[in-house]
């Protein structure tokens, strides 16, 4: 016969242990990493967005994916490829239209989300470290049930990521033909890393395939979520590799624009 | 000969407890399950402490290990320096019963809460076909070997006991896409229920499921964020909206929708399912007793040794040809041997 321990009564305490944590690692330092590289970026992305100026090479026709499309009547002739319909307020940065979206894409990318609950918003820290709020919610409800908009700010990537590979190629026209630097090594490089971020996207992945139930009734997406989902695997790497890659890129292309040192020509 | 290592061990109860400082001998090869062991069998026998299988398999020693969930039997002791203090501690998140021992029943509830498998109307069981490719995503999820690590380091019920009600935890958040990515399973509303009455929403993606699941499930990448789009298609995306609508595939595809979704029989986390017994879909049977009521202790004692004949013990062999229920192949008899249901 089977007998069943005699269980305590409902309502009971869980086990009195005084510390908050028995953590021994060092559990910080992930947190810590995560805060002050986020944290340098915004900074350094902010300062740049708003500084208006050396975001555009004539000769080689770099334009630096901050400021692309430059849209405001402040844009530097040969910059502006898509008109110029906003007026030149220093608030309003160059690629106004573009900027925003990017931002919520990273905002409510499922790898960010983990970093930033993580590191700026302590919620939790780190795995068993307590949680540094008294109550919570999730994403339950506002403000960050609007996290599930992902999906739309995904979207608007991959028009944005469009419109930087037609940066990338257009650099190649320098001058009265074509023309190759170190510059288009980074601008390509800047254009395939964003593609590989933007297509390992949890909601990417969702879309090519993963709502699926019968991967054997569509073999194409069945494929297509099968290259994904080995992209996705690297969301986090590709996160950071494009935060990188845009800023040196934007660095470059800053460099260059101000005289700092001459672009590395190749060809023309 | 092994070495004496110093270890802190919490001792108590739901009345109170504290950690205790021992020094054990450590051999090597050992994991922390068998400094347990050594511990009771040396120096404190009524050392409480759950354990099963100390392969990895049946999820009973979980336990925190220096503040990390763990199994006793998969952390080896070589992993620790010789001179390092190993903390070891119940499961925060559940109610102490004894020791290492915590009463885990909030799983338990939540599971039943869950509502089972439901196969498509008119398939049997036997006569569930899939394939591999459509099937291979909620394997991955059947991998789970309930140690319960997850729901435990989940920082939603282990910093906010007042969310247990609501949220059920990473373990269910892979049973609900097991289920809603299953080939043959016909419930349709597999994604409210997990965002209505599992409490989805209240998962923020901090990954710690995953890193703490001794089986290596990708529990955020694979089961909560791919529910989480599922929610999504239903209840934010534009342009699936768009496309329902230009194409009124909500009156095309009725499975779009919950309309045809059968009766659930859930009525979702609130509790209602504790005390209620455990229940399974398959009929009781009968115990496997001889004419005279007893059963068979072994084989050797069995009328006819050996397994029992598909034909059932009455027949004589070989079977009279009228009496064979399926159609042999050979050559030359299918014009006019019996057919595959002729008798």
């Amino acid at each position: 016969m089977t007998t069943t321990a005699t269980k305590p009564d409902a309502g009971r305490s869980r086990a009195a242990i005084a510390a908050k944590t028995l953590r021994t690692d060092r559990w910080w330092f992930p947190p810590l990493i995560t805060f002050v590289g986020l944290a340098a970026w915004v900074t350094y992305a902010t300062v740049r967005v708003f500084m208006h100026k050396w975001y555009y090479v004539d000769d080689y026709h770099y334009l630096t994916p901050f400021y692309s499309p430059c849209i405001t009547d402040r844009c530097v002739e040969g910059s502006a490829e898509f008109g110029t319909p906003l007026p030149s307020f220093w608030l309003i940065p160059e690629a106004a239209f573009t900027l925003p979206f990017l931002l919520l894409f990273r905002l409510t990318c499922y790898y960010y989300r983990k970093a930033y609950y993580r590191a700026f918003w302590l919620s939790p820290p780190a795995c068993a470290v307590p949680d540094a709020h008294q109550k919570y919610s999730g994403e339950t409800r506002f403000p960050l049930i609007f996290q599930n908009i992902h999906r739309y700010a995904f979207y608007a990537a991959g028009i944005i990521s469009l419109i930087n590979t037609w940066d990338a190629i257009r650099a190649f026209h320098s001058g009265d033909g074509f023309g190759f630097g170190l510059g288009n090594i980074v601008l390509v490089g800047n254009v395939v890393m964003l593609w590989l971020y933007t297509l390992s996207c949890h909601s990417c992945r969702h879309i090519a395939g993963g709502r699926l139930k019968h991967f054997s009734a569509h073999p194409v997406r069945y494929r297509f979520w099968t290259f994904v989902s080995k992209l996705n695997t690297r969301h986090m790497l590709l996160a950071w590799i494009t935060l990188g890659t845009l800023a040196l890129t934007d660095f470059y292309v800053m460099a260059v624009a101000a005289d700092w040192f001459p672009d590395l020509r190749f060809v023309g | 000969m092994g070495t004496k290592r110093h270890f802190r061990v919490w001792r108590g109860d739901e009345s109170g407890g504290d950690i205790q400082d021992y020094d054990v001998e450590v051999n090597d090869g050992e994991v922390v399950l068998d400094i347990i062991h050594r511990l009771q069998a040396t120096q404190t026998p009524d050392l409480a402490c759950r354990w099963n299988c100390k392969a990895g398999k049946c999820g009973s020693c979980s336990m925190e290990i220096n503040g990390k969930p763990k199994l006793g039997c998969m952390t080896r002791m070589s992993t620790f320096e010789e001179d390092e203090t190993v903390t070891i501690t119940p499961l925060r998140t559940f109610p102490i019963i004894r020791d290492l021992v915590t009463d885990v029943t909030f799983n338990y509830e939540k599971a039943r809460e869950t509502p089972a498998f439901a196969p498509p109307a008119g398939v049997a069981p036997g006569q569930y076909r899939m394939k591999q490719v459509d099937v291979e995503r909620s394997q991955e999820f059947r991998k789970c070997i309930e140690c319960f690590l997850c729901q435990n380091t989940c920082h939603v019920v282990r910093d906010h006991e007042e969310n247990k009600a609501a949220f059920s935890g990473p373990r269910y958040f892979i049973r609900a896409a097991e289920l809603d990515m299953h080939p043959l399973d016909a419930r349709t509303d597999r994604k409210d229920y997990a965002q209505a009455e599992q409490g989805l929403g209240f998962c923020n993606i901090t990954k710690c499921c995953t890193e703490v699941c001794p089986e290596h499930i990708k529990i955020t990448d694979n089961a909560i964020i791919p529910m989480k789009e599922r929610v999504v298609d239903r209840r934010y995306d534009p342009l699936v909206w768009l496309g329902r609508k230009i194409f009124r595939r909500d009156q095309l595809d009725g499975s779009a929708h919950g309309d045809s979704m059968a009766p659930s029989t859930s009525v979702g986390v609130t509790g209602v399912a504790a005390g209620t017994p455990f229940s399974s879909a398959r009929p009781s049977e009968a115990a496997p007793v001889r004419d005279d009521g007893r059963m068979d202790v072994a084989e050797l004692a069995l009328p006819q040794q050996g397994g029992p004949s598909p034909f059932g013990d009455d027949q004589e062999l070989p079977l009279p040809p009228g009496e064979i229920v399926y159609n042999h192949p050979a050559p030359g008899k299918d014009d006019t041997g019996p057919k595959g249901d002729a008798h």
